[in-house]
């Protein structure tokens, strides 16, 4: 990763505040509805901005397991922070959307697509581990036989602006995962904000590079100027303090066969001691792409619509078939988690299916931390402890 | 994933809690054909949407449905009259191996509505008799009143099919069997070596029958189960069917048993 964010940031550009805000009220100009951070109930949440003035100057985010925090910062900075609770998913897979509506007349049925033509988005901040987990979701929603025409067109439409982390949490782990901290590729524009002081006087820019032809054509539009060796190598000291400031390591090594070969750890049984089941990990993270669907009907009878929401693996209903749960237990729920994030995702989908943006970490309401767990079920595996006793052989009763 | 419309132009009450229905576009639109075993996504006005396996004949160009009422849906279709609009999105998944089976003997194992998505083979080894080695049909259900198809088995016996049934319970005027489906299998005259098995029922039924079959000297892969997990979309993209690294409704719902005997072991996977 690092090395091609090094030959792109060779043709990089500077542009101010100023050139910022240009290219926001550009794109809506140009019709893009958009998208991006700000600050709104003590954290940075995603959301339709009217422009720059929207963003969180001067916050920044304290994270680490089940605790999140916001507080000022001693500069002015407008992307002095991480993810948040928010993923660009939800406007991509948004959390509830139309998939058709039926009217039922007198000759039959008549079908036809969902709701209104989606807004084409432009996305602001979006961090390197944020356009990893949209590859992981295009393979997932695009990249199938099937597609959904509904992630297709918003995807397909979306103009990406990233922003190179230059600081990390704890809970962050997109470098062991290959996610980042400095996107690669996949966006349109990309930015690496540095703020310091020049000649006594407080600097505030962005070393910007372009991604695709129409990145270049925005870029061409704002005032700017070639970035000299100082602002480049404030922009890579940048990606290397968020490198350094990292969280612990996922330890990839392996994992992938760890987890398919561990299905009776113990360690399943003492997380499930632990994790309340409450499903705001999937919530939160950005690649989890599972969902439900709902039909409602109007009081006439006359028109009906099915409706798609976002759903967990962690209740009850999701695995619910005539005659029972299949997952009753918390054990095979986080089990069923934590596998296909690590493992059986790349059997489907040939990646990983965990970026290490660290949000479920961070919104886990007691603080359950996948790279503690894989690390104890490899522990355990090679300890070679003992699987719970009753847990191999189902309904051993009935086997004799 | 829109439902296409479909009308109902024929329908047999099979048992008290069960009902197949042939279907029809009710316009221009109709599903691609589909293979024995493959199922459907069948949508009723306001009352859902839910995946039933195709019961009848996949050349004879009709497609029949077989619902037993368990639920809300289930039990919607089963009222569903001649001339009933319903919508219906499919086919989907994996099919059994009738095409492999050829030249084989080959052992149908069906329990209670298991029955349902395995007709489609017996109606091939029926009009294709020739084809196939010794055929046998064995048949679990709970009581005598519970059994699928009754007045067909003469039909196929005719075809010789060697068709055999047991219910776990049955009145006093029963003189058929009392016992498990898998009580059969051992005294199946099959080449082993060569033949193959497509069973459906509960899990715990079908691991039961594959025991059995090995024991009899049939390899596992050789040996066709099939599976059931909630399903919401049927195209890999609800993540609801996920059984391991499997979404069932595109990997499967039809396996071998090799592939999916080990990770029935594993509880609540
Ligand atoms: C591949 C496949 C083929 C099937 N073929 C047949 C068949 O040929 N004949 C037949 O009678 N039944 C079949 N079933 C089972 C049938 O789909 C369920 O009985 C039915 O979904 C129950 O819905 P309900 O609303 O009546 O029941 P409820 O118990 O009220 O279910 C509520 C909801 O849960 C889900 N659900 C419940 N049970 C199941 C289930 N067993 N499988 C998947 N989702 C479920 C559905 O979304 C359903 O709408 C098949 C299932 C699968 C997966
Ligand atoms: S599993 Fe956790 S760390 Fe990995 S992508 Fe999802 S939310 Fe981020
Ligand atoms: S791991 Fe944490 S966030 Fe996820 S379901 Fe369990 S308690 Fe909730
Ligand atoms: S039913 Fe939705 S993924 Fe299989």
């Amino acid at each position: 990763m690092g090395v091609d964010a090094t030959r792109t940031l060779e043709q990089a550009a500077v542009i101010d505040r100023e050139g910022l805000a240009l290219l926001l009220t550009g794109l809506r100009d140009d019709g893009y509805t958009l998208v991006g951070p700000t600050a709104r109930d003590g954290a940075i949440v995603l959301d339709e901005l009217d422009g720059i003035d929207d963003l969180p100057a001067g916050w920044t985010d304290r994270q680490e397991a089940a605790s999140y925090r916001l507080e000022r910062r001693d500069d002015d900075a407008l992307f002095g922070y991480v993810v948040g609770p928010h993923s660009f998913k939800r406007y991509l897979h948004p959390p509830r959307v139309k998939l058709w509506q039926v009217r039922r007349r007198d000759d039959g049925m008549e079908f036809s697509r969902g709701g209104a033509a989606a807004p084409r988005y432009a996305f602001l901040g979006v961090r390197a581990c944020d356009l990893a987990a949209m590859r992981v979701q295009d393979r997932v929603m695009i990249g199938q036989d099937a597609r959904d025409p509904i992630y297709a067109e918003r995807r397909e439409g979306a103009f990406l602006i990233s922003v190179h982390c230059t600081e990390a949490r704890s809970t962050c782990f997109c470098a062991s995962m290959g996610a980042g901290p400095v996107a690669d590729a996949g966006f349109d524009l990309a930015l690496t904000e540095v703020l310091g002081e020049r000649d006594g006087e407080p600097r505030h820019e962005f070393v910007i590079t372009a991604g695709t032809p129409r990145g270049q054509e925005a870029l061409r539009r704002l005032p700017s100027r070639p970035a000299g060796a100082r602002e480049l190598e404030a922009a890579r000291a940048g990606h290397e303090r968020a490198r350094g400031q990292m969280g612990r390591r996922l330890a990839t090594e392996g994992v992938r066969a760890l987890l398919r070969d561990n299905p009776e750890s113990p360690q399943w049984d003492d997380v499930a001691t632990r994790c309340l089941s409450c499903g705001n990990c999937t919530l939160v993270c950005p690649t989890c792409f599972c969902s439900t669907v709902e039909d409602t009907v109007d009081l006439k009878g006359e028109h009906a619509e099915r409706w798609r929401s976002w759903d967990s693996c962690f209740t009850g209903e999701f695995s619910y078939i005539h005659g029972g749960v299949v997952r009753p237990s918390t054990r095979a729920r986080y089990r069923q988690w934590l596998t296909h994030k690590l493992s059986t995702w790349f059997d489907q989908f040939g990646t990983s299916g965990c970026v290490g943006c660290g949000r479920c970490v961070t919104w886990c309401p007691v603080g359950i931390d996948l790279r503690a767990e894989v690390a104890a079920i490899r522990r355990r595996a090679d300890a070679d402890e003992p699987a719970r006793a009753t847990s191999s052989t189902p309904d051993a009763g009935s086997d004799a | 994933m829109l439902p296409i419309p479909y009308r109902v132009t024929r329908r047999v009450r099979e048992t008290a809690d069960t009902v197949t229905l042939a279907v029809a576009p009710a316009g221009p639109d109709a599903i691609r054909r589909h293979r024995p075993g493959q199922f459907n996504m069948l949508y009723l006005f306001g009352a859902g949407e839910i995946p039933i396996s195709i019961s009848g004949d996949a050349e004879r160009g009709e497609l029949v449905h077989t619902t037993r009422a368990v639920g809300a849906a289930s039990r919607a279709f089963c009222r569903l009259e001649e001339g009933d609009a319903l919508g219906v999105r499919g086919p989907f998944g994996t099919h059994w191996p009738v095409d492999q089976a050829r030249g084989r003997d080959l052992v149908i194992i069906a329990g209670g509505i298991g029955l349902a998505p395995l007709r489609p083979v017996i109606d091939r080894v029926v009009n294709h008799r020739g084809e196939f080695g010794r055929v046998s049909v064995l048949i679990g259900a709970r009581t005598p009143a519970d059994l699928l198809y009754g007045s067909e088995h003469a039909t196929w016996r005719a075809r010789d099919i060697d068709v055999r049934v047991t219910v776990d319970a049955a009145p006093g005027s029963w003189r058929g069997r009392i016992g498990f489906v898998t009580q059969l299998i051992p005294t199946l005259r099959i080449d082993a070596r060569a033949a193959a098995a497509m069973v459906c029922g509960p899990e715990i039924m079908m691991r039961f029958c594959a025991r059995e079959l090995r024991a009899l000297g049939l390899a596992e892969e050789r040996v066709y189960v099939t599976m059931e997990r909630s399903m919401k979309c049927a195209i890999g993209l609800c993540g609801h069917c996920q059984f391991g690294p499997d979404f069932v409704c595109k990997d499967g719902p039809v396996y071998p048993y090799a592939r999916v005997g080990p990770r029935m072991l594993i509880r609540e996977l």
